[in-house]
């Protein structure tokens, strides 16, 4: 009767909304959309929004979504985590190199090998995106880029500084911009990831002192603890900390904060790499010329130069379900209209182009100029570790926090940094861990 | 007995409790009226226009109006668990504070369980994949469920052992079957327990950041928590964007507040005094 | 509510007095609970037990023994968010207790404006965790955050709040009594209040001043109060996570980390393994300290 009734209204309630919500996840997955998970620096915005915008106009039946996300360990465990469940987008901008390895590629990406562009794409690149099984799996998104010193040239003027070639000549100068008043060193822990530069910019150095480094390292025979020159990166950034070198709210600066105080010249030193001087081009473009490069200096003045990273690159998830639209982004961004040009409409040249035909123009930043000289001469250049090696531990930028704020010695830290990337490796199963 | 109220006291008592307590939202207030440039100032200025529509507008459009999605998401994620937990934990918790049974103990056992152990994230991620319950809003249904059982059922049994069992000995004379006595005689009497329990669970399943975070990846299926944490990306220049998002996501417990202020206090503190 | 009458005196069981018929209680009714209870809590929480003890990829799991969990006491980081896990539930268990108690004192005693004051305390239980932990992170910046500004007006420089690695569990355990201090005050109100008069009378006769009143009647008599109060803030403190990833990610460096966060990070680096081995971790700390710090606290009660 009526109670009875009432009951099974509540039954047919709660079914109902059990039956709603598997609905709900339904609908939404309908689209046809493809969905892009891009980078959230202000310069890689600014590209993709073109990049997309020219490709939606060239088609018009393809639509995409763009979703911007952190970079950092945090971008590693996203990816990694929405590999692992499925739920990646259909296209995603993620690094080259050892990063690339350690997301499992052959199963999380789809090959492209055979795709006609990639005989326009240089070799070096290619290496970094190729996956265990030899197939090549994704395609440059962006431009080369040195990892090194961005520096202010105006205060360098001013202050009638030049360029270090060694650290203690780099020191000196920190030490007088110091009694100029200003900060001699950009430190911005609020975006961990940046904390990084010390020690992977200086891989240029480790690589002249020990060359078979990276192979050691990959075998798990060389450890950075144990070799002097490797852990000589904990201890420069250690340095500049104790030397009181760096500005007051390094712990919680971004990098905007970063680039601002550089672009201003509050600050005269970032170590930072050389996509940045994209965001300076959109962000303030006034000062773009005011801002130089230069590499992170070793001992010797006569062994100076700048370890390279390549770009990110964009894949394609296994999984998607809009395989012919995604490979028609794809192959849109591997072509000079996609890949080349919005960049150089935004200026936001920050190195080389890793696809043929692609030149650079004439008015690049000043940042970029300083950042050709290395790639000119003969062995002023070296691809960072990660390019290397499929070993890097995620729990590095908070190892570089600890010693940027003085909290953990340079040499307790590579015995850290050594342990967090044994993990790493056990779990990728490489073989001598 | 002070026979009249201590001015002093009070007036300093206003003062304490809105300085710490409600300068905050004043901040997040001020800060989602402001633009883009006011707001990257992080401070406590009069804002120099009028913005908030114009930020609601755009907060609200971010990623293909994500936000709407995420409220949707959440609504129905807090109705169907809460209705789930109402009607399971009130049948447990009158069956242990009427019968006793030899389970009775590990039951307790089993719910005091449910108050302390912490859940095992990654073998709940493992089982759920295994059930093809992962990352769909229906197995978070589900989790939210298994997660609140405990409290819901210490609520209702206290409750339920005052009601006087002459009650449901009166319907069975009357020819009642067990589902007849639970759902007419007994659920009606427990609505105020219902009230309090709809309230608090509702509360915190709305603001539950973790299980979503864990149980629901992917973001066509974000709640309004994981939204607003993605979004600190999305608006790592825009604070004026971001405290707009944090303004809004604070209506509905606001609502909540001002309505049932008074079951949620009750329901908090049931059992709490009694020990 | 009232205590009033108890299943103890427990009446005779019905099925015998109405001869054949089915139990009014049937057992059937603790199934739908029982089955998502077990499933999705139980067996999971059994499953970790072995998981801990594998390398695990979610895919197949390699058997290792106890490595994960000499891995986790071998870390140096890994050891201090145990550390501050239990420094942290101690911490803001007790300010918790204490400001709980004294602002439930303060807001049943004669002053203005109660109903605002008692709203205003307990609004933040209520909101957002992550939003309030992102307002709190603007807040505290350590140069141009308003915490600091409103401390340079008074010529007081303000420290890194969230970038001083000393102070960083510190300063989100405040944000936490901020956020959670009005549950504990409604508590001990409804604790004190259900206080019969008369001992306040007859204390009055005795010439007993405000702070006795307090010492030997109050108190006393809302230790259950205090027992719960203690108990759910202190398993909160030892599980905190949401708000601890809000406002710092567990740093700088590793300062700030919890098991909780711990926990997430290995899962987030794929690390599934060590992830579930600092699952059993968190739950025998829980066991070991909340399991005794009950019966202390219950017992305790016992005697009154």
């Amino acid at each position: 009767m009526q109670k009875t009734n009432r009951r099974h209204a509540i039954a047919g309630f709660a079914a109902g909304l059990m039956g709603f919500t598997a609905l709900s996840g339904a609908a939404f997955a309908q689209q046809t959309t493809l969905s892009l998970f891009a980078p959230n620096d202000q310069a890689a915005v600014a590209y993709t929004e073109a990049m997309v915008a020219a490709f939606e106009a060239a088609n018009p039946d393809i639509n995409v979504e763009i979703e911007v996300g952190p970079g950092g360990t945090e971008r590693d465990n996203m990816v990694k985590s929405r590999l692992a469940t499925g739920t990646m987008n259909d296209v995603f901008v993620y690094n080259a190199g050892s990063l690339f390895q350690a997301i499992n590629p052959v199963q999380s990406t789809v090959d492209l090998t055979n795709e006609p562009y990639m005989s326009t794409i240089l070799d070096s690149f290619k290496q970094t995106v190729t996956a265990p099984d030899g197939t090549l799996r994704g395609v440059p998104y962006g431009q080369a880029m040195g990892g090194g010193i961005l520096y202010n040239k105006k205060v360098y003027k001013d202050l009638g500084l030049s360029v270090p070639l060694t650290w203690d000549e780099f020191m000196a100068n920190n030490t007088k911009i110091k009694e100029a008043g200003k900060a001699p060193v950009i430190q911005t822990f609020g975006d961990t990831w940046t904390s990084q530069l010390f020690i992977l910019a200086d891989f240029f150095n480790v690589q002249a002192k020990n060359p078979q480094f990276a192979d050691m390292y990959t075998r798990g025979e060389a450890k950075y603890a144990a070799t002097p020159a490797a852990m000589a990166g904990f201890q420069k950034q250690a340095d500049v900390f104790k030397a009181g070198d760096l500005n007051e709210d390094f712990g919680a600066a971004t990098l905007n904060d970063g680039l601002r105080m550089l672009a201003a010249g509050e600050g005269v030193h970032y170590p930072m790499l050389t996509f940045a001087v994209g965001t300076i081009a959109q962000d303030y473009p006034d000062q773009l010329n005011d801002v130089g490069f230069f590499a992170l200096p070793g001992d010797d003045a006569t062994i100076n130069g700048t370890t390279v990273w390549m770009p990110t690159a964009l894949y394609i998830s296994a999984k998607t379900p809009n395989l012919d639209a995604a490979k028609k982004l794809v192959a849109f961004v591997a072509s000079k209209e996609g890949g080349c040009d919005p960049w150089v409409k935004l200026n936001a040249i920050t190195g080389p182009f890793l696809i043929q035909g692609c030149e650079l123009p004439s008015n690049v930043p000043a940042a970029v100029k300083d950042l050709q000289t290395y790639f000119t001469a003969d062995g002023r250049t070296a691809p960072a570790l990660e390019f290397l090696s499929p070993v890097k531990g995620p729990s590095l930028e908070n190892i570089t926090v600890e010693v940027g704020s003085g909290i953990r010695t340079p040499a307790d830290a590579a015995t850290l940094y050594d342990e967090d990337v044994r993990k790493q490796a056990q779990q990728l199963g490489l073989p001598g861990w | 007995m002070k026979s009249r109220p201590s001015i002093l006291i009070s007036s300093a008592a206003i003062a304490a409790t809105a300085v710490v307590f409600l300068i905050p939202f004043a901040f997040i207030v001020l800060m989602a009226f402001k633009d883009r440039q006011q707001s990257s100032l992080r401070d406590f200025s009069w804002p120099a226009g009028f913005h908030l529509w114009d930020n609601v507008v755009q907060v609200i459009a971010t990623r293909n109006w994500m936000l709407v999605t995420a409220f949707v998401n959440s609504a129905i994620l807090t109705v169907a668990s809460v209705t789930l937990l109402v009607i399971f934990a009130a049948m447990v918790g009158f069956v242990l504070a009427r019968r006793k049974t030899r389970f009775n103990g590990l039951i307790e056992f089993l719910i005091l369980a449910g108050l302390m152990i912490p859940p095992a994230v990654v073998p709940t991620i493992w089982l759920l994949q295994g059930l093809g319950l992962f990352g769909k809003l229906h197995g978070l249904v589900l989790i939210e469920v298994a997660y609140g059982l405990s409290f819901s059922v210490l609520l209702y049994r206290a409750f339920i052992s005052t009601i006087p069992r002459e009650l449901d000995e009166a319907a069975i004379i009357d020819g009642a079957r067990p589902l007849d006595v639970f759902f007419r005689v007994i659920l009606p009497l427990l609505w105020p327990v219902t009230v309090t329990n709809i309230v608090v669970q509702s509360v915190a399943i709305f603001n539950d950041f973790t299980n979503p975070l864990y149980y629901l990846p992917g973001n066509g299926n974000a709640t309004v928590q994981l939204t607003l944490y993605n979004f600190q990306s999305q608006f790592n220049t825009s604070y004026n964007l971001l405290f707009t998002n944090i303004l809004l996501i604070t209506i509905p417990p606001l609502l909540v507040f001002l309505f049932f202020n008074r079951q949620i206090v009750a329901g908090v503190t049931a059992g709490a005094v009694k020990g | 509510m009232t205590a009033a009458s108890d299943t103890r005196l427990a009446p005779m069981a019905v099925p015998a007095r109405l001869g054949a018929r089915p139990s009014p209680y049937p057992g059937w009714f603790f199934l739908p609970a029982a089955v998502i209870y077990g499933v999705l809590f139980l067996m999971p929480t059994f499953a970790s037990l072995y998981f801990s003890l594998t390398r695990w990829t979610l895919f197949d799991s390699t058997f290792i023994g106890f490595e994960n969990f000499a891995q986790f006491f071998r870390e140096p980081f890994l050891i201090k968010g145990l550390v501050n896990t239990v420094l942290y539930a101690v911490i803001t268990s007790g300010l918790k207790v204490v400001l709980g108690m004294l602002l439930a004192l303060l807001l049943t005693s004669h002053i203005l404006a109660r109903g605002y004051l008692r709203s205003v305390v307990f609004f933040p239980v209520l909101v957002s965790t992550v939003g309030v932990g992102i307002t709190f992170t603007v807040l505290m910046h350590p140069t141009n955050g308003m915490i600091n500004e409103g401390l340079a007006l008074i010529g007081i420089k303000g420290p890194g709040w969230l970038t001083n690695p000393n102070l960083a569990l510190f300063s989100v355990a405040l944000v936490d009594v901020w956020k959670g201090v009005g549950l504990a005050t409604v508590i001990y109100i409804a604790g004190i209040v259900a206080i019969p008069q008369d001992y306040y009378e007859a204390a009055r006769i005795d010439g007993a001043t405000k702070f006795q009143n307090f010492l030997y009647i109050t108190l006393p008599l809302s230790r259950p109060a205090t027992a719960t109060v203690i108990t759910l803030s202190f398993i909160g403190g030892l599980r905190t996570f949401d708000l601890i990833w809000a406002m710092t990610r567990g740093g700088p460096g590793f300062a700030s980390d919890t098991v909780a966060s711990v926990i997430y990070k290995q899962y987030q680096a794929g690390f599934y393994g060590l992830s579930t081995a600092g699952n059993v971790v968190l739950f025998v700390l829980i066991g070991v300290l909340v399991v005794p710090l009950t019966m202390l606290l219950n017992r305790k009660q016992g005697h009154e």
